[in-house]
């Protein structure tokens, strides 16, 4: 399995994530074609209410271990809980309700 | 001096330490150099230590910290964070008060000593 499949299965097992994001960075450092050395995590969980930042980095960082002991040369980490994820981008706008359509009475 | 202990050392007599990659004037990192911009716009003096001139520091100091890369903050003895976390705090207005503060109780310190 390639390094970032193994830490998208690895994140969504153990945070039950409200939303999870993998983005492979390393085409933007100086190694080559095709490596898996720089990711970028954006994690939104239940898990990290009432936690400090580096108690969350710490708990990605250990489900992590063994990627980043021989695989990752960086890990940008982002880490919110739902609220603060609702905070920051206030989520996807809501779709209009359904007002009746064909179906609607003319008044 | 056993590289733990010179670790140990570093922490202890510096309340303000980055570990990272290069200097702050010269970073190797562009996450060494995001931390540093972030730490030295909060105006105050800090200590660092360049882990790529240090390559015994840069193994064994993870382990230590339980925190598995560089840069790495730390503050009157504990680990603040890393890149990501010095950046957070930054642009939600925690850092300066952090860094400040604990500029300013060692400044008075060290002036009372002196005047002791």
């Amino acid at each position: 399995m390639n390094i970032q499949s193994s830490i998208e299965e690895k994140l969504l097992s153990h945070f039950d994530p409200a939303y999870l994001e993998v983005v492979n960075e390393s085409h933007q450092h100086n190694v080559p074609t095709g490596s898996e050395t720089h990711f970028k995590v954006v994690l939104v969980s239940p898990s990290f209410d009432g936690e400090r930042l580096i108690n969350r980095h710490r708990a990605v960082n250990a489900v992590l271990r063994d990627e980043l002991a021989n695989h990752i040369h960086a890990l940008a980490l982002h880490t919110y809980t739902d609220s603060e994820w609702r905070g920051l981008y206030g989520g996807a706008p809501d779709s209009p309700e359904c007002l009746g359509g064909l179906k609607r009475k003319a008044s | 001096m056993e590289t733990l202990e010179k670790i140990k050392q570093q922490i202890a007599e510096n309340p303000i330490l980055i570990y990272m990659k290069g200097s702050p004037k010269l970073p190797s990192c562009g996450f060494s150099a995001q931390a540093t911009q972030a730490l030295m716009s909060c105006g105050e003096q800090f200590a660092y230590v360049d882990i790529l001139q240090n390559p015994d520091i840069r193994a064994e100091l993870p382990a230590y910290a339980d925190w598995p890369t560089f840069p790495q903050l730390w503050v009157e003895g504990e680990l603040v964070g890393g890149c990501d976390i010095i950046l957070e705090m930054f642009q939600q207005g925690e850092l300066q008060p952090l860094i400040k503060e604990t500029a300013a109780k060692y400044k008075s310190a060290s002036e009372q000593s002196d005047a002791e």
